[in-house]
């Protein structure tokens, strides 16, 4: 699926809460692309995906998404509640994810979880189903901060394994201190830094 | 045993509560899952104050009580007021004005007292018919605002990144457990509709392999717990609303138990 048309466009934004954390930054996005971020603690790139989110405040600059662009972001925790009497299935329901793309797009360690309650998996194996259904949901523009954490080797494969599948619809901006994994998974990557973002590795 | 529940003189109490007793653990369920279960007790108490408000002035109780819920389950929504800080207000705001309308007020006591109480004996063609109403909202919102809520619980980013108007569903779903309440403390009393939004819930949530079962089991549980609460306090003689919360608690013991056993159980 070919789109000339950048799914986000962000130009010279300074973003925050209280005060100025990140920017100003420039970047674009489309659709196909896998956009890795990382970089040391604290140069805000955690803040960054929340303005793209619109959950964080512009101080200056602007965030251009493409009209009827539907976004998916999810935090670095899932959320955990004292008691989720939710299985596999309803939470990926209620995501609003699509059936015919679960039959494809769920590794095979997951599949037989989706009857059970959430509440009853692992750490890693929820956080694995939590991006699967933000995934699943045909979401166009996903911003995913930290998706590796709580992962075991198995679960981390299988995570890249599933963002390669359906690529082209979709593009997907991951924060991350994994740097092997944003290797194998981002057709660019970025650099955080005091200064600004940088390019780590040129288009793939 | 099963004579008192076919006797005709309590066939309109029992139905209208049996109704409450299946759709207030339902609307508990949902409460429960946002963590707004303690709003429950405010806007029970909301109810109350507005029942002997609307006393005072002329106007039936029914209708009193339902305007002091729905108020405050509207301001609620508006203000953006969750957390146990501002339950804990609408508690107070709440029991405050019913104790104090009903000390100043002829009738007012007396009612007062029917509500701490409950008197589900005197239940008529009025809560019925406010209950059926409740029901058929309940059976017309309910699966269009279900979606939503638990997208909402466990991807909290989703509606304000896409501009979703959140305000709508979240003041469809206090409007709904507003009037349950209203109309669930003029019948059961002030405490026994709380006890029954909380009770079957938190039981619902140990046991149920599935939110659908969640729900199911949350009304089910309401329902075995009024039934028997209300031919034990018959029997008795006692007062239906402690009796009530008193079964449920019961009922809720024996979960925990269940639960404590079954965890600490070797393999």
């Amino acid at each position: 699926m070919f789109d000339p048309q950048p799914l986000l466009r962000l130009d010279a934004l300074v973003a925050g809460h209280t005060r100025p954390v990140i920017g100003p930054v420039s970047l674009q996005l489309t659709r196909g692309e896998v956009l890795g971020l990382w970089g040391p603690n604290g140069t805000g790139k955690s803040t960054l995906l929340k303005a793209i989110g619109r959950s964080a405040r512009v101080f200056s600059g602007c965030i251009e998404r493409q009209p009827d662009a539907v976004l998916a972001h999810l935090d670095q925790q899932p959320v955990r509640l004292p008691a989720m009497p939710v299985t596999g299935r309803e939470l990926l329901r209620a995501a609003g994810a699509r059936s015919e793309v679960l039959e494809t797009m769920l590794p095979d360690t997951l599949a037989p979880l989706l009857k059970r309650r959430i509440d009853r998996l692992s750490g890693g194996q929820y956080q694995l189903l939590w991006i699967c259904s933000a995934l699943a949901t045909g979401a166009d523009l996903v911003l995913l901060d930290e998706p590796t954490n709580n992962l075991d080797p198995a679960n981390r494969a299988a995570l890249i394994e599933i963002l390669a599948l359906e690529r082209d619809r979709r593009g997907v901006l991951i924060v991350s201190h994994d740097h092997d994994f944003l290797e194998r998974v981002c057709s660019r990557l970025l650099e955080a830094r005091d200064t600004g973002l940088v390019e780590a590795r040129a288009n793939r | 045993m099963t004579d008192l529940l076919f006797d005709p003189l309590f066939h309109l109490p029992l139905l209208t509560g049996l109704l409450l007793a299946g759709l207030l653990p339902v609307l508990g369920a949902l409460a429960m899952l946002r963590d707004e279960w303690l709003a429950a007790l405010g806007l029970a108490h909301l109810a109350s104050a507005g029942a002997l408000l609307g006393q005072a002035l002329g106007v039936p109780a029914l209708i009193g009580a339902t305007l002091g819920a729905l108020g405050g389950g509207a301001l609620k929504t508006f203000l953006s007021a969750r957390g146990n800080i501002a339950y804990g207000f609408m508690i107070l705001a709440g029991w405050s004005a019913t104790l104090l309308i009903g000390a100043n007020t002829a009738l007012g006591e007396q009612l007062a007292r029917a509500l701490v109480e409950g008197q589900l004996y005197f239940a008529g063609i009025a809560e019925l018919v406010a209950g059926l109403l409740l029901l058929a909202l309940c059976i017309r919102t309910l699966p269009r605002l279900m979606q939503p809520m638990l997208r909402a619980r466990f991807f909290p980013r989703y509606e304000t990144a896409n501009r979703l108007p959140v305000w709508r569903w979240h003041l469809g779903l206090d409007l709904l457990t507003a009037g349950g309440l209203a109309v669930g403390t003029l019948t059961l009393g002030l405490m026994g509709a709380f006890a029954l939004v909380l009770v079957p819930a938190w039981i619902a949530f140990r046991l149920a392999p599935s939110w659908r079962w969640t729900l199911i089991g949350a009304s089910l549980t309401g329902v075995i717990g009024y039934l028997l609460a209300f031919v034990a306090a018959l029997e008795l003689d006692q007062p239906f609303g402690p009796m009530l919360v008193g079964v449920l608690l019961g009922l809720a013991l024996l979960v925990g138990s269940f639960e404590r056993s079954r965890l600490t159980r070797p393999d």
